[in-house]
């Protein structure tokens, strides 16, 4: 168990704080949570790893505290040491770890115990893998009040029906007796959340609670945490995207390499951003409104052992930031900011990936007649819009059909009628929410199975109901980037056996090609010899690119390519594509259910929803002045950073999927 | 519940077809090993029984016909679940097994419960912790690595012969199902331990594992009420094979306690080529198997409501 370094006192024994659960913390006007100093070793197999440096951090009562940052910046560990869940081994120090007034450094395990569940609630991300998938929703809802005693077994079921209901699970009297996986990724999360505020405690830790959800699912879940935070509960939330954080936190503290760079209000820290970290996580999310601007991908470099971390990739670094760690500094009212440079953010000099470019946007196809767009609003010159698609179509999709057979042996209709033309060298986006039919698309494209009805052609010829020898020769013609690029590697392959492999039969110069293939996506030649496990996700995901243009293809497929990545990295992904697209004049169907990550990459979207498109058109066009009910409702739920904190947002509360 | 009945019929038919398969190989087998049956039943080679008394022998018994006629009559003995006389003692074969089933299905079951119980403590008690689970996995391969006659004549030496604790030979009572007990449990713990443990530590590293740690459970409340059902899964994965090494090593183990018990009666059968006792030990065990292992697949569904979606 964790290791809290505290000296041999006698700690306050017994119930960690009295008085009934739910409302402030014993102390009204100070703080509930206080943090000074804190720092968390892990020991790990490659030696011991400095997790957490010296984060300071507070909390009071119905506030909500957003922790932001990248995987491994260290915000998680950070939230679990508030547990006592650091880790096996974990040596965890502080100058002040204070939760409701108790020393939290002094702990013994059963006070932990006591602690945990009772008065500190925790949501962890994937809701799928936290739920115990052996046991009922009702039992692991349950699960806080019964280890501390709050129920008695009779009145239990009433109370945990009373709980889903709470959190909008409807049919809670019967959800309560199924299992995890027959529920839905928002109803599992809702049960989640159930499970963690059960025994009402005054702080609610949520990790990364809507990461792999539905926009929409996402921005209801994002209202339940704000009406805890309403009811008085302090809330941490723990996220890698400020546009989820910023309609709910009233505090955000950025973490970079476990030290937290910068720290404030959040409107005023998004409005202005003081460390030039803040200001890469504000850039690298994709908008949704406003004029289309190519972000210039952040630069991807790990953090330096001395001196100021983020300094290899900063804009601004100079010589005293790569010697000397720049320590916290206020900058403004409740601010605070670890950088020698504050508040002197300017535009990051252009990336590899993003060669500076006149355009707004990648030039449309050519050849054909083009509608030209008034200028935008930045007052470049915008241009030409891909209309109705001109111009020779790669991929041609003619009211394709697909159903499947549901475990229960009823019939269910994924994909309905499906028709769409992919024109050389355009992008073309297929956004929708999960069960909306956009993969069995991908899938019917990649022949991986026939459509029931329907057919597919490959540039005029068919392509689709032939036989796999008859295709074999044209396979190369067209390639998958998966969201998950690790299970498609094998894992005993080197990087330069899984790029090598998808090269066509060359008789020398493999590993040139290679190498080369390499250096079109941003990878050293250095990573030739590494194995798929030891790669970042973003290296991993470059990998599965380079692949993917290996045997030169008219069509690369992109489900959901960027959607286990963090913004930053999402942004350098992106950007890559959008840039070989342009170079080497591949089409593009991209699949996504972000709708700011197909508006950065698409020149038309197609809007899914029940297996149907119910909108298709020019990308600007259809997120300006969306014709269906539906996109409107997909646009409107997307989290905005604008919008700011308490920001009624305008979508309902109807659930636009539906009670599954 | 219309499918799982489907699927139960199933599963019986498929146990036929298992029984059929498994009296054709031991017939097969038993033609095919040198040695003539009329004079084992004549009383074996020494005894010198006339031609004439082989050949009363061989119409008796049916010896005389040609095999494919043998194989029909055999099998339609089998489907009236008659599994003739045995040769060497010459009463009915299933009152020979009946009398000595009892003691083997003591002895069976009793180093079931304990095996599955001491690899179960086993891992509970060590999964997570390096330290203890380092000396239990020594303890493990020690004894998944050492022959059951060999650990049955250790515990003979220091426990009967030395303490006088148990007796050394002997069906009488409970006392002297101690240590057959122990041999034929260390038989299966060792790997049973093992695999319940990295059951369980898989799931005590799932997500699901530290959301019931951050509700304030108990390490035991965690690791009996989470993580056990999720090693149970792998451990029923097993316990098929468990039940085959339990078969196997009740012939050893009845050997050397010199027990009464099926082990004994089928040394003596296959030694004595006592074809219609060995055809009845295989039926029995084929049955045993088959109708275990429908019931384990029952069981898997019970513990992984994951499974009861899968097609039946």
């Amino acid at each position: 168990m964790t290791a809290a370094r505290a000296e041999p006192d006698t700690g306050p024994g017994g119930e960690p704080h009295t008085g009934p659960g739910g409302g402030p913390g014993a102390e009204p006007a100070g703080h509930l949570v206080t943090v000074e100093g804190l720092s968390v070793d892990l020991p790990t197999r490659q030696g011991v790893v400095h997790a957490v440096r010296d984060v300071s951090l507070s909390l009071r009562a119905g506030e909500c505290l957003a922790v932001v940052g990248e995987s491994g910046s260290g915000k998680s560990v950070t939230a679990r040491a508030l547990l006592g869940l650091a880790g096996d081994g974990a040596d965890v120090r502080a100058r002040t770890l204070t939760f409701a007034g108790r020393d939290l450094r002094r702990l013994t395990p059963r006070q932990w115990r006591l602690l945990r569940g009772r008065h500190i609630g925790y949501v962890l991300q994937d809701a799928l893998t936290s739920l115990d998938p052996l046991r009922r929703v009702g039992d692991e809802v349950a699960e806080p009040l019964e280890v501390h005693g709050l129920a008695s077994r009779d009145d239990l079921d009433e109370l945990v029906a009373g709980l889903l209901a709470e959190v909008g699970v409807p049919d809670p009297g019967e959800r309560l007796m199924q299992y995890p996986h027959e529920l839905s990724g928002g109803l599992r999360q809702r049960a989640l959340i159930a499970s963690a505020i059960a025994a009402r405690p005054s702080l609610l830790i949520a990790d990364e609670p809507t990461t792999a959800l539905d926009v929409t699912v996402q921005a209801q879940v994002l209202a339940l945490l704000e009406a805890r935070r309403e009811a008085g509960t302090a809330v941490l939330l723990i996220s890698h995207d400020l546009a989820v954080v910023a309609r709910l936190a009233d505090h955000i503290a950025i973490l970079y390499a476990g030290t937290v760079v910068e720290r404030g209000p959040a409107a005023d820290l998004l409005a202005a951003p003081a460390h030039p970290y803040t200001a890469e996580l504000l850039a690298a999310v994709p908008t949704v409104d406003g004029p289309r601007r190519e972000v210039p991908a952040p630069r991807s470099a790990p953090p330096a052992e001395t001196g100021c971390p983020y300094a290899p990739r900063c804009p601004l670094a100079d010589d005293r930031c790569a010697a000397q760690a720049p320590p916290p500094v206020a900058h403004g009212p409740g601010r605070e900011v670890r950088c020698w440079h504050p508040g002197t953010v300017r535009p990051g000099p252009p990336d590899p990936d993003v060669p500076p470019l006149p355009l707004d946007r990648p030039a449309a196809p050519a050849g054909g007649a083009h509608a030209v767009r008034p200028a935008s609003p930045n007052g470049r010159a915008a241009a030409p819009a891909a209309g109705p698609a001109p111009g020779r179509a790669v991929v041609t999709v003619r009211g394709i059909t697909k159903r499947f057979r549901s475990p229960g042996g009823s019939w269910r209709t994924a994909v309905d009628d499906v028709s769409f033309d992919l024109v050389a060298g355009e992008a073309l986006g297929i956004v929708g929410e999960s069960g909306s039919g956009k993969s069995t698309i991908a899938r019917i494209v990649l022949t991986e199975f026939d459509a029931d009805a329907g057919s597919v052609l490959l540039d005029g010829q068919a392509w689709s109901g032939l036989r796999e020898r008859d295709r074999r020769a044209r396979r190369s013609r067209i390639q998958l980037v998966d969201q998950d690029p690790l299970s498609s590697f094998d894992p005993r392959f080197t990087v330069e056996d899984v790029v090598a492999e998808a090269l066509p039969r060359a008789r020398h110069g493999g590993r040139d090609r290679v190498v080369a293939l390499l250096g079109q996506v941003g990878l050293q030649p250095g990573l030739l010899r590494r194995r798929p496990g030891q790669l970042s996700g973003g290296q991993r995901q470059r990998v599965a690119i380079a692949r993917a243009l290996a045997p030169a293809p008219d069509v690369i497929v992109c489900d959901e390519p960027v959607s286990a990545l963090d913004v930053t990295v999402q942004a350098q992904i992106l950007a890559l594509l959008t840039r070989l697209r342009r170079d080497a004049g591949v089409s593009l169907l991209f699949i996504s259910h972000d709708l700011g990550v197909i508006r950065q990459v698409c020149d038309r979207v197609a809007v899914m929803k029940d297996g149907a498109i119910v909108e298709i058109g020019d990308v600007d066009t259809v997120f300006r002045s969306p014709r269906a009910v539906y996109t409107t409702a997909l646009l409107a739920a997307v989290p905005r950073i604008d919008a700011g904190p308490h920001a009624r947002k305008p979508v309902s509360a109807t659930d636009l999927k539906g009670p599954p | 519940m219309p499918p799982l009945a489907r699927w139960l019929a199933r599963r019986l038919t498929l146990t036929l077809f298992v029984l059929w398969g498994a009296a054709t190989l031991a017939f097969a087998a038993m033609r095919l090993v040198p040695g003539d049956p009329a004079r084992i039943i004549a009383g074996g080679v020494q005894a010198n029984a006339t031609p004439e008394v082989l050949e009363a022998i061989r119409t008796q018994y049916g010896l005389a016909e040609p095999v494919p006629v043998q194989y029909v009559i055999f099998l339609g003995r089998l489907v009236r679940a008659d599994l003739g006389d045995s040769y060497q003692l010459g009463r009915a074969v299933s009152g020979v097994i009946l009398e000595q089933l009892g003691a083997t299905v003591a002895l069976a079951a009793g180093a079931a419960v304990l095996g599955f119980t001491l690899a179960l403590t086993l891992a509970l008690l060590t999964a997570g912790r390096p330290r203890a689970r380092a000396l239990s996995r020594a303890l493990e391969f020690c004894a998944l690595s050492t022959p059951g006659f060999w650990i049955g004549i250790l515990l003979l030496t220091a426990f009967s012969f030395r303490l006088h604790w148990f007796p050394v030979l002997g069906n009488d009572g409970v006392r002297a199902l101690v240590l057959p007990w122990i041999t034929l449990a260390l038989s299966i713990a060792g790997v049973l331990a093992q695999v319940t443990r990295e059951g369980l530590e898989r799931a005590l590293e799932q997500p699901f594992a530290l959301t019931a740690r951050s509700r304030g459970a108990t390490e035991n409340r965690i690791r009996l009420r989470h993580a056990l059902r999720h090693a149970a899964l792998p451990v029923l994965t097993l316990s098929g094979w468990a039940l085959g090494e339990l078969l196997a090593g009740v012939v050893v183990v009845e050997t050397v306690f010199a027990r009464q018990g099926l082990g004994q009666v089928i040394v003596s059968a296959v030694n004595g080529r006592d074809f219609p006792v060995v055809t009845g030990v295989v039926v029995l065990a084929a049955l045993t198997f088959s109708l275990i292992n429908t019931g384990l697949d029952l069981l898997y569904r019970a513990v992984d409501p994951r499974m009861r979606q899968v097609a039946l």
